[in-house]
Parts: C-alpha cells; sequence; structure tokens
C-alpha cells in the first residue's frame, strides 16, 4: 500500500491544483493577519472558511482524482498488489497531500507571524488538526461515492449533493427542528444532532476551544459543559475518528467486489 | 496450468459468462476467439481477478485465485487498450512497474531497444500515438519472466516491422517453456503462432482443439473459412 501511496502523493503533489490550494491556503492565511492583526481573531475567521471550504475541496478532490486515475488503477489491478492497498493508498494519497496543502499554507504565515510565542497556538493547532480530519472525511466519502458511480456526471452530482447537505442543509434542518420543537428540552437533541454531522461537530469544537461559548447563549452553556470536560472532548474526537473510519471500511468493502 | 470450472458472470442483466470448463496445460500458445461480445476479455480478466465471476472456481497451479492476489506475480498480462496514466513520462512508468515486482528481475533493456523506443523514454505518455502506447504497453508486459502470459488483442495498432517482432518474441516466450494465452481478431496472425484455439460463442466454449481438428470438422480448406462457417452455423 505505501508504494501506490507514494505514486498517487507524487502524482498530486505535481499537479497544478495542490499547488493552487496551497497558494490559496497561504494568502487566505496571510491577508487575515494583516487585516486583523490580531491572531485569536484571524483564527475566528479561518474557522468559518475551514469548516466550509475543506469538506467541499475533499469532495470534488476525492471525485475526481478517483475518476481521472481509472488508468492508473486499471493498470495496477493486473500487478501483484491487493486491491484494497490500491484504493486505501490512493485515498491517502489525496486525503495526505490536501492536509499537507492546508497545514502549510496556513501553518507558514502564522509561524511567521509568531504564533509559536502567543497564546492562540493551541486554537490554532486544533483548527489544523479539525482541518485534516474533515480532509480525510469528506475525500473518504467521495471514494465511496465515486466507487459506486461508474457515471461520472452521477458521481459528481451525488458528492456535491453531499457536501450541500453537511455543510448547508442539516443546519437547516436543525434549526428548523429547534424552533418548531421549542417548547420541549431539547439539550440532548442538540448534542446528539451536533456531533452526528462533521461539519458541526468541528465547529463547535474549535469555538468552545476558543471561549467565545458565551456566544452560543444557553445552549453555549450546556455545550460548554458537555464538549469542555475531558469526556466530551475525546468522545468527539472519538466520533471524528469514526467518521474516518467507517467510509474508509466501505472503501474496502467496496474495492474488493467490483469488476473492472 | 489453469484449471476454470463452470465459470458464470453477468453485468447487470447481460449474462456474459455461462458455465465455462476449461483447462490449459503449462507451455503452449492458447488463441482465445469468438466474436465481438464473446465474453474474450471477461473471461481473461476473470483470471486476472480484475471481474470478480458470479460463480465458478478458476485454478491457477492447483490454488484457488479467490480473494488471492500473490498469484499475479506469476502472470503478465498485456491490456487490450493501452490505457496509462497520461502524466508519467514512458521511463517512469517503467520504472514504477518494475518497482511494483521489484521481487523479479526486469528484462526492459533489450525490449526498449527491439521497439525502438529509445527516443520516446523521456516523453508523457498523453503524447505518445497509439500504436507507441501499445509498444510500451509490450515492453511493460514482456519486461518481467513469469509463467503464463496473457496478451489481448497485442497487435492492436503495430507497425508490420512490429507486429514481425513481436511474433518472434512471443515465439520465443514460448520456447522457453511458458503458457501464452492470446485473443486477437487477426486470423492470419492466429493461425500463424497458435498451438490450440478456444472458440467461444454468447458465454460458452463452442469449440476447443488444434487448427487441423477445426478444419476437419467444419470441412473448409482455410482457418478464416473455418472460423466464419463456424460462426455462420451457429447463427443460422
Amino acid at each position: 500500500m505505501l508504494k501506490i501511496l507514494k505514486y498517487s502523493f507524487f502524482d498530486l503533489m505535481r499537479s497544478r491544483w495542490s499547488y493552487v490550494y496551497f497558494l490559496f491556503y497561504l494568502l487566505l492565511g496571510i491577508v487575515l493577519l494583516f487585516l486583523n492583526n490580531d491572531l485569536s481573531k484571524a483564527v475566528i475567521t479561518l474557522m468559518n472558511v475551514i469548516i466550509i471550504l475543506v469538506p467541499l475541496i475533499g469532495t470534488i478532490f476525492g471525485v475526481m482524482y478517483y475518476y481521472n486515475s481509472k488508468e492508473f488503477t486499471e493498470l495496477l489491478l493486473a500487478q501483484p498488489v491487493k486491491r484494497s492497498s490500491i484504493f486505501l493508498g490512493q485515498y491517502l494519497g489525496v486525503a495526505l497531500s490536501l492536509s499537507m496543502s492546508l497545514i502549510i499554507g496556513l501553518g507558514l504565515p502564522f509561524v511567521f507571524y509568531g504564533i509559536f510565542n502567543s497564546g492562540a497556538i493551541w486554537d490554532f493547532s486544533l483548527l489544523l488538526v479539525t482541518g485534516a480530519f474533515l480532509t480525510l472525511i469528506f475525500t473518504a466519502l467521495a471514494f465511496v461515492i465515486a466507487l459506486a458511480n461508474e457515471n461520472k456526471i452521477k458521481g459528481f452530482g451525488y458528492a456535491i449533493l453531499l457536501w450541500l447537505f453537511m455543510a448547508v442543509i442539516y443546519d437547516g434542518i436543525f434549526l428548523m427542528s429547534l424552533v418548531y420543537f421549542e417548547e420541549y428540552p431539547l439539550d440532548t437533541f442538540s448534542l446528539v444532532a451536533t456531533m452526528l454531522n462533521p461539519v458541526d461537530l468541528s465547529r463547535v469544537l474549535i469555538l468552545l476551544k476558543l471561549d467565545i461559548s458565551a456566544l452560543l447563549g444557553y445552549t453555549g452553556a450546556v455545550f460548554q459543559k458537555f464538549f469542555g470536560t475531558n469526556f466530551g472532548f475525546i468522545l468527539s474526537s472519538l466520533l471524528l475518528v469514526i467518521w474516518v473510519a467507517v467510509p474508509t471500511f466501505f472503501i474496502q468493502h467496496m474495492a474488493k467486489r467490483k469488476d473492472f | 496450468m489453469i484449471e476454470i470450472d463452470n465459470l458464470h458472470k453477468k453485468f447487470g442483466k447481460n449474462e456474459v459468462l455461462k458455465g465455462i470448463d476449461l483447462t490449459i496445460d503449462s507451455g503452449g500458445i492458447f488463441a482465445v476467439l469468438g466474436p465481438n461480445g464473446s465474453g474474450k476479455t471477461t473471461l481473461i480478466k476473470s483470471i486476472l481477478g480484475m471481474v470478480v465471476p458470479n460463480d465458478g472456481i478458476i485454478k491457477l497451479n492447483g490454488a484457488s485465485i479467490k480473494q488471492s492476489w500473490e498469484y499475479r506475480n506469476d502472470i503478465d498480462y498485456l491490456p487490450q487498450i493501452a490505457n496509462f496514466p497520461g502524466n508519467l513520462t514512458v521511463k517512469e512508468l517503467i520504472k514504477m512497474i518494475k518497482d511494483l515486482r521489484s521481487n523479479k528481475t526486469a528484462d526492459d533493456e533489450r525490449l526498449i531497444d527491439l521497439f525502438k523506443l529509445q527516443p520516446f523514454l523521456d516523453k508523457k505518455l498523453n503524447n505518445l500515438s497509439g500504436g507507441t502506447k501499445q509498444k510500451v504497453n509490450l515492453v511493460l508486459t514482456f519486461m518481467f519472466d513469469s509463467p503464463l502470459v496473457i496478451l489481448d488483442e497485442p497487435t492492436t495498432g503495430l507497425d508490420p516491422i512490429s507486429h514481425i517482432r513481436l511474433k518472434e518474441l512471443i515465439t520465443a516466450e514460448k520456447q522457453k517453456g511458458k503458457t501464452i494465452l492470446i485473443t486477437s481478431h487477426i486470423m492470419s496472425f492466429v493461425e500463424e503462432i497458435s498451438d490450440e484455439i478456444v472458440f467461444l460463442l454468447e458465454g460458452k466454449i463452442y469449440f476447443r482443439g488444434s487448427i487441423a481438428d477445426l478444419k476437419t470438422k467444419t470441412e473448409q480448406p482455410d482457418f478464416e473459412h473455418a472460423i466464419a462457417s463456424m460462426l455462420s452455423s451457429s447463427y443460422a
């Protein structure tokens, strides 16, 4: 698997899009820092961008890479390589190169600004770690969608729908149900609903870490009580890991029975 | 060498292989023939494990190939359409495949020389013509010394000189005692090199034997007409 990972990774490192993605984050980091002149505020703004953009890029890149490397896959399938290694290697190649663009692209401006001497270092690290997790999750979901759909257009369509659902529609439904059922106690419901969507989960994790949960009102207090504790933090990290593990399992499972 | 027992494969509603029983012994050149859509490529891809059969067993050297991948170390495969990752150069591609099968010694220099590929080594695969791609394909297939060689339409796009070289190459491989499985639509090519033919029709084996047997069976003086008569009698 490591060999496949290596080839996919270097293949992507040579592609123009990895650089565009990297430069975008570099620019974003620099602009935010110079506009805000405050590390903590820059981290908050970045969070809003990352939470929406990282899943989108992960999904699109994942689907695109799968369909574009069809020839490579077919070539590998006739070689003495395990099937699941081919797909897991390609998946990790995409996910790792995207995470690297994110971490280095955002990391560089912050390092030069002096993040190591500031209190925001942990917030910032958490931001990058959740960003990497979101990349892993959404690239894996994209691979599952691509494996299930021979048709490129359909695959792309489903992938975009998935992103739209997770990043936008889910919140809408969530909010509407909160308004609709406002007569009832909703603490547990909102906690569970937040934890089931990796996008929301990441957002809440970062917001709470930033100590601006007061902005969240009463719910914030409930959330703080839950996520602020070690138990909450470990549970949410575990959920992120599960969000990576389940689609990865599906990639492996589907790869085993697909015809080429 | 290869034992295939009751092999079935469906793609959706389209039943491509309807119970193939085939035993191929070691050594010799076997041609798998049949009209378009008769299941030749599906049969080959099943042996390679690229297609997962619905039913039936395929054994290679006595061991079932199901859920296994190590056996592909013993197979060299030439795909029908030379699809390569376009942004690699020829050299990088050869290096990569060698790296993937690093337990084998590769004989790429001689083959690159044989097909005169030196001027293309640093070119990207996207920029190569169909025939040159096929030559690269041949180099990748023949550079390892595996006991089973599977060639799916090896002559596609080749110029006459390369065609002759390919025939020489196949004959030389046969002399080493290898088993070679070929599909082709060029009957003169098949007649010239193959020891035995397997004729597939609508997902079943319709005929198996030597070319001489086929000629006697169909009472036709030449091979091409024998095949044609077999097809027309089955369509009738």
